[in-house]
Parts: C-alpha cells; structure tokens; sequence
C-alpha cells in the first residue's frame, strides 16, 4: 500500500496499560464518587437523624445518650407535634386534592393549540420555576394585613366591608386569623406545586396515540365520552406519578408555613411537622427532639418511593 | 494484511449461548461472509473478533498474535457498523481522520493520508459536511474511508449495506466488492440476506443458532448444501425437500431443476406427479406452486422456456439423478456427500 | 377537529387560560406593581392600590441594590451555584455513562434508587447535617452548602443524564474504541461531546435546584454576609417587622424571570426525567 504503515508496538503489551478499557474497573471508578456523595451526605445523616431521635442530644450537650423512644414518647405528647402532625396531613391531602383537578383542567386546555399558547405557558410554569421562598414572599405581600389588593378586589365587588358577606372590617386579614392563614397555607401549595402536575399530565396527555383519537373520532365518541372513556384510563398512571410529587414536595415543606404564617397565627395553628422539626430543632436547639418530629416523614416517604419503583417498573415493561 | 482465526470461541449470554465453539479461519486477503438468520450469532462473532465483546471461552487469532484479550484498538482492525456510526459532531474530513488522531500521527500526514483514502472512494468534496448533511450513500462511503485510511489488518463489515434503498444496494455490492479487491485485505462481512453473500463473498459461513453450518465458495453452498438448514436457506425460492416414501430421507432439488417431462421414466430421472395451485409471473422466470403428495413444493420455469403448466392440474415433473441431494430425515444432514471443497 | 372549533370552544379555553395564568402570575405581577411605588402611595390604605396615585419612581431598586446586602447575596448564590454544578457535572456524567453502559443488568434498578435519593427532603437531614458542618468547621460559610448541595442536585442529575445516554447509539463509542482509543477516551472524544445538550440540561437544572433550596442555608447559615438569595432576601430585607416591600419584590422578581425563562428551554428533559421515562415529554 502507498501510504506508510502505522507504528505499533510490535510485542504484546502488559495487561495495566488497558485498565481503561476494563469495564469491571472503570464501572465501579466513574459511580464511586455518586456513591459516596450519597453515603456521606444523605445516608449518613439518615442514620444520625434515627440515632438522635433515639437520645436525648441538645446543641449544648453533643453527647449522646440512648433513651429508647423517650424522646419519641415526649414529641408525641406535645399538642403542638399532634397539631403539626394533623395540619401536615390535611394540607397535603387538601391542597393535592385539588391540584389534581385543576391540573386535569389546565393540561387539557393547553393540550388544544391556540395562539399565544408559549406565553401562556410560560406564565404559568412561573410558581414553579421561581425559587419558593422568593415565591411566598409574593404571598405574603399578597395576604398583607393592611394592604392586600385581594382585600380591595372584594371590597370593590362588595363582599368586604360593612353589611357584607365577609363582614365588617376593611381587610380580611388572611394571616392574623388560624383559619384563613391555614386557607393561605394549603392556596400557596396548589399555586407553586400546579405547574409541575400540569406539565406532567400535560406530558401524559400528548403521549396518547394520535391514531388511538382518530380512531374515536372516527367512531363518532364526542369531546365527553373520548375524555372518560380514552384519556382518564390512559393517563391513570402518570396523574400517579403527579400527585406522588406533589405529596413529597407539599408533605415534607416547611418554607411556606415558616415563611408565610411562621407557625401561627396567634401560635402554632399552622405548624407543620417540617417547620415543627426545625422550630424545635435548629431555634429551640432540642436536637432529639427536632430530629425524632423530622422522622415522622419518613413513613410517607417510603410508601411514595414504593408506588415510584411500581410506575418505574411498570414503564420498563411497557 | 493478516489471517483471522477462532478457536473454540464460544459466548454465552446468560443461558443462551449466543456462539458455541467456532473454529474458522479467515485467510489473508480473504472476503468471508457470516450469513445466517437473525439471533445466529453473527455479529456477536464479529463483535468477538474486533474486541467489542469479551468471548466465554475460545482464542481469537489475528495475523499470529493472540488478540484474546486486547482491547479493540489494540488488534489493528476496522469495522463498518450497519449505522455506520459517524461521529455527529465532527465534519467529514475530521470523521476519517480520527483513527490516525489516535496513532498521533503528524498533521501534514494525516492530511495526505485522508486525501488518499477519500479519493479511493471518490468523495473528495464532502470533506467540510457534517454527517447529517450526507445521503446514504454517502455516508456508507465515508464509513469505508474512515476503516481505510489507517490501512488495518482486517475489515470488519456488520451489515453495512442494509440502511440502503434496493437500488442502490446493487451498486453499492459491485463498489464494496471492487473496493476490496483493490485493497486486498481481509473482511469479514456479516448480512442476513443471501443476494449478497452469494455476490460478493470468496466463501460463505451459514451460521445458525451459534454454529457454522456450513463453510465453502457461493457455488458449494448453493449446490452442495451440507445441511437441510443450508439448502432451505440459502436460494430464493428455496431447495424443495420431499420425502422418501419410505420416510427416512429428503430428496433436495432446486426448482429451477424441476422440469415437466412427457413420456416415460428414463434412466438417470426422477419423476413426480405435481399438482399446481398457483402460477407467478416474474417476468424473467415463472414460478409453479403446488403439491408433490402432501410436500409443498415449488418449479421455476425460465422465461426462454416453452412448457407451461396452467393451475388446477396434475402433470408429470421430474428432475435429474444429479441434480438431487439427499438428507436424513431425522438429523437433517447430507447422507449423499462427495468430498466437498 | 382544529379547524373547526366553535366560538364557545374558544372561549373556553381563552377563558380557563386566563384564569390559571391570572392565578400562576398574581404574585409576579403585584411584585413588579409594587417595585415602583412611592412610600406615601403604597402605604397610604384609601389608595386605589392597582394604580400609580403617584409618579413611579425607581428610588426603591436603587435601595436595593446600593444599601443592603443584595450585591452579595447575588455573589454568593452564585458562586454557590457554579460550584455545585461542576461537583454535580463532575460527578454524575460519569456515574450516568458507567449505570448506562457498564453497569449490565443492574445498572437501571441503582440507577433509580439514585434518582429516589432525591426524594428524601432537607428537611428530613438538616438537623444530622447541621451537626456535620459546624464540625467540619464550615457553619456560617457558603463552603457548607457547596458541601451539602450535590447531596439533592446529582441523584436527580445522573437520572437525568442516564435517560439522555441512553438516547445516544453504543455504535458510536465502539467505533471510537475500534478506531484506537480507549474506553476513557472514546467517552471523552465521542459521548461527551454528544451529549452536550443532555450535560446543558443538568447545568441548567442543578442550578435552578441551588437557586430554590432555603432549609439547609437557613439552617447552616446565620450571618448576613454568607448567605444567599433565598434566604438574604427573606431574611434580611425584613428588619424586625419592618418589610422594605419594594425592595423586597424588586429583589424577588429580578431572580424569579430569568430562572423561569432558563427552565423554560429544557423543560421537555426535565419532565421526561420526572416521570421516569414513562412519557416521552
């Protein structure tokens, strides 16, 4: 051949110098340090969080001594961690609840073109995208005592003020009361957890099989008996995976209740487990007890990690 | 330039073994085609052989040297995937010289050696495109240019011309085969479809379910099939297989040897009475579907020839003593074999 | 069926549209009212507050940025952003290609029991955390949360990354393996840069993710100069009681719209990733 041979080393050479082609080295080389990110930063503190909940560790005295469930048995006791136990359930079911059926709502209308459809998107990803504390400071401007302009939109309509529905005073005073600040609680979560359900559903609803609507088009189904006899059935499982989001972000939060209502009004009436842990915790340097209130998540954790390994299955074998 | 051969090489994924103890040897300069059916375990030989795959058991030997367990670019070869594998992101010129990249090889060098390997496959002027911007075509040759241009031991071709429409694919098997004998270095080529095999291969290795059935020129292949396998196989409408009426062997004939014949039996002549269901005019040949007994069996008639055997009618068929093979009806081998090359 | 939609179908969807974006946007668009506010507009209660009763003035902004600590809430946000992403590049674009490519059968079950990683909440590990980084020395510095931040940013990535390799043909690294380079270096020379987009899409994705976490830097870090946008906005721009609420939303809508634009982009990869790949977003 015309063109000059390539230089090769002409004897056998000795194994090492391949150890980069050696799959059994390199796989274990590149995951080592994920893995050890993970040990060390998520795994280990698991297992102090379980050991702490076990004694009776405060930030002045670091020692930790063994008392069984005793600090579990004294969280428990505390009306505060049954009331922050209780709000935590209701809020995540509440607010879930009812991010499944506006999530349905908004996905279906922007799974139909129409134009301006990006901006609307757009505005709507919004909650999401910005950072969640920044995102309840806007809240709680929003829900301001004196100036909120929700308050003057209902006075302009007629619903506050003297003689009316939501009665006598000028301002509603979302935040000072328990039961309204647990309403503003639960409304910040649908508005910051929405926008992730509906782009999931959305996700969902475009993966339907064009020829599968042709087909009920053709048969003549109608927008209602395509929606609940197609689209509900085929888009169980990702609502599924929707909600299980929505339950892990909403469940384990504590910005918007330390950040909007800071556990009360007056105290303690929307207190969460999470803002709970770290009232307790961190401010009140109970370090046992903080850590034994935070191990309370974990259950709910668990069963979602369940159910996400049974979608992720069930995706393989599709 | 350089022989390849296996020993016993045998890869098993988890119960199923994928190649089961082959032996071949590849001669220098040789075109050898791996043909057989999807899951024969093909391309997991050829990916045994380039280093892609690490063997269960067995010794693969490239030009003297064991290359059992060197890394792929370690054993001087190249491969042509079916994708043919360019790299998206880098532009023609850059795709083919990359392997010389790889030996540092000096600037002024590589250039003179891109140059020539592109010219030899006559693509000169897409040198600045990116992949995506190539037909087929086009890239099929590049791929070429690309195993070229650092001039290896062996050619490892894996379907390469099966992203091809039908038209071109014809031309494409004269460039390739052409190509290879300009540059006389050994390939060995993998395809499941037989019109290649037989056109452009030195020999053929039949493989199926990990083993080579049968190893030998197109012709051996095609008239002396060593299996039942082989002889179903291999030929497009394939060997047609009646039974003894004793049942313990098959009597193999290619339809274009089956013929009708009038008159009495003669000496060195099988007859048949064959009863046509169907007639399929392919322009340059007919073919006659239809009945021997319970066997299905097929005729295929010249355009040039004169008889006819219009459908729904028995007629007297026959083929010539040597134009049968025989097979066991059991183990499905040759019982009648001569020495085959 | 587009075409043909009828005048109630539009109006319907306008009309839903409009509502959510009203509902999604309300925040945002009282923050960029307010920014411009006069003291003695905004605080005066007869006000019609939907309007300028006074000229706008950007008096506000300037405070923000001339007064308080934003310039270096903005700096350490950032620089605790840029680390993370290259911890969480460095680590998971390997891990991905190794749970991908090498690790056989049981590549994609670890691989999701990483991504489930992710589920495991601040809130759950920053009282055992809080322990660990006043040990380590670092409390009160943004070094602890360069530290602790790749704990949530590279389970979520490397799921991320590992659904994009996938996407990308074996075919081409083996050919870079057959054409004389190693195993490292057919990654380094054909994966990586072919999976650019996919690597973009975690930087962008793990610094959103370090943009929104408040608990762990509530909880590591309690002087003003080391902390970050989430909680120096939140924190310090409230004085007692005392909100600077134009400053404050000014602060919170300068972050919030570009973040949002810069998820906008790759938004499709991240909900693939969220939904494990059952649907292709």
């Amino acid at each position: 051949m015309s063109a000059p041979a390539a230089v090769q080393p002409a004897a056998r050479p000795s194994v090492p110098r391949y150890w980069m082609d050696r799959e059994g080295i390199l796989g274990p080389v590149m995951l080592l340090p994920v893995v050890v990110y993970i040990v060390a930063l998520v795994g280990f503190p698991l297992v102090l969080a379980l050991i702490y909940s076990f004694s009776d560790v405060t930030v002045g005295d670091q020692t930790i001594n063994w008392v069984g469930f005793e600090t579990f048995s004294q969280a428990m006791a505390n009306p505060t961690f049954r009331l922050a136990l209780r709000n935590t359930l209701l809020f995540t079911l509440i607010s879930q609840i009812v991010v499944l059926v506006l999530g349905n709502i908004l996905a279906l209308v922007l799974s139909a073109d129409f134009p301006g459809k990006r901006l609307v998107r757009f505005l709507i990803l919004l909650p999401w995208t910005t950072p969640i504390a920044l995102g309840v400071i806007g809240w709680l401007w929003l829900l301001d005592g004196l100036y909120s302009p929700i308050d003057a939109l209902l006075r302009m309509i007629g619903l506050l003020g003297p003689d009316t529905l939501f009665g006598p005073g000028r301002n509603m005073l979302w935040l000072a009361q328990p039961d309204t600040a647990q309403i503003s609680v639960v409304l910040v979560h649908v508005w910051r957890t929405l926008p992730l359900a509906t782009v999931i559903l959305l996700a969902g609803l475009t993966a339907i099989p064009q020829d599968l609507r042709d087909a009920a088009n053709v048969d003549g189904a109608g927008f209602f008996r395509q929606l609940v006899y197609i689209r509900i059935p085929l888009l169980l499982p990702i609502m599924a995976v929707a909600v299980l989001y929505g339950i892990v972000f909403t469940f384990t939060d504590m910005t918007v209740v330390y950040l909007l209502t800071r556990g009360g009004p007056p105290v303690d009436s929307t207190q969460v487990l999470a803002s709970w842990a770290y009232f307790k915790g961190i401010e009140g340097g109970n370090l046992a007890e903080g850590a034994a209130t935070a191990v309370f998540l974990f259950p709910a954790l668990a069963g979602v990690a369940a159910l996400m390994l049974r979608m992720a299955r069930r995706a393989e074998t599709n | 330039m350089a022989a390849v051969e296996t020993r016993n090489l045998t890869k098993q994924f988890d119960q199923v073994k994928a190649v089961d103890g082959i032996d071949l040897v590849c001669e220098d300069g040789e075109f050898l085609v791996l043909l057989g059916p999807s899951g024969c375990g093909k391309t997991t030989l050829l990916r045994m052989i380039g280093g892609l795959e690490a063997p269960t058991g067995g010794e693969i030997v490239i030009g003297g040297q064991d290359v059992t367990k060197l890394p792929p670019r370690a054993r001087k070869i190249a491969m042509v995937f079916q994708s043919y594998a360019l790299y998206p992101h880098m532009t023609v010129y850059n795709n083919i010289a990359f392997p010389l990249k790889a030996q540092k090889m000096a600037k002024p060098e590589q250039q003179e050696r891109v140059t020539w390997a592109a010219s030899i496959l006559g693509i000169d002027h897409l040198m600045d495109r990116k992949p995506r911007q190539l037909s087929g075509g086009q890239r099929q040759r590049v791929a070429l240019a690309r195993a070229l241009v650092r001039e290896p031991n062996v050619f490892l071709l894996d379907e390469p011309l099966s992203n091809l429409d039908a038209q071109r694919r014809a031309s494409a098997r004269d460039e390739l085969q052409q190509f290879q004998r300009r540059v006389a270095t050994t390939t060995i080529y993998v395809t499941h479809d037989q019109v290649e095999a037989m056109g452009m291969g030195d020999r053929i290795a039949v493989m199926d379910q990990g083993r080579i059935r049968q190893l030998g020129t197109p012709a051996d292949i095609y008239n002396q099939p060593a299996d039942v396998f082989v002889a179903t196989f291999v030929g497009s409408p394939p060997m047609n297989l009646v039974p003894t009426p004793d049942g313990s062997l098959l009597l193999g004939f290619r339809p274009e040897h089956f013929f009708r014949h009038e008159g009495p039996a003669a000496d060195g002549l099988k007859t048949f009475p064959f009863h046509v269901h169907r007639e399929e005019y392919l322009g340059a040949e007919r073919l006659y579907y239809g009945e021997i007994g319970e066997t299905r069996v097929v005729a295929r008639f010249p355009v040039t020839a004169t008889t006819t055997a219009p459908p729904g009618d028995t007629y007297p068929f026959a083929v010539h003593d040597r134009d049968v093979r025989m097979f066991d009806a059991k183990t499905g081998e040759r019982t009648d074999l001569v020495a085959v090359t | 069926m587009e075409g043909q939609r009828s005048l109630g179908a539009w109006a319907a969807i306008y009309a839903t549209a409009g509502f959510f974006v009203l509902f999604a946007a309300l925040p945002f668009a009282w923050m960029i009212l307010t920014i411009f506010k006069q003291d003695s507009d905004l605080y005066v209660a007869a006000n019609n507050p939907f309007v300028y009763n006074l000229p706008p003035t950007t008096d506000h902004l300037g405070y923000l940025f001339s007064d308080t600590l934003y310039l270096t809430f903005v700096r350490n946000t950032l620089i605790v952003a840029i680390l993370v992403v290259i911890i969480t590049v460095i680590a998971s674009v390997p891990a991905a290609y190794s749970l991908t490519r090498l690790a056989g059968r049981w590549g994609e079950g670890l691989g999701i029991g990483i991504f489930l990683v992710y589920l495991v909440p601040p809130t759950l590990l920053f009282i055992p955390l809080s322990r660990v980084v006043s040990d380590l020395g670092l409390k009160n510095t943004i070094w602890s949360m360069v530290l602790v931040y790749p704990s949530f940013t590279i389970p979520f990535c490397t799921w991320l990354l590992m659904g994009f390799l996938k996407s990308v043909p074996w075919d081409i690294e083996e050919q870079a393996m057959i054409d004389g380079y190693s195993r490292l270096g057919a990654i380094v020379r054909t994966v990586l840069p072919i999976s650019v987009p996919g690597i973009l899409t975690v930087v962008v994705f793990s610094f959103a993710l370090t943009l929104h976490e408040f608990v762990y830097a509530l909880a590591f870090v309690s002087s003003s100069q080391s902390k970050t946008l989430s909680t120096g906005v939140t924190t310090e721009l409230i004085r007692g009681d005392v909100f600077f609420w134009q400053s404050l939303m000014a602060a919170a809508a300068i972050v919030a719209l570009p973040v949002a634009l810069l998820y906008n982009f790759f938004l499709d990869r991240f909900i693939a990733g969220f939904t494990l790949g059952a649907v292709k977003g």
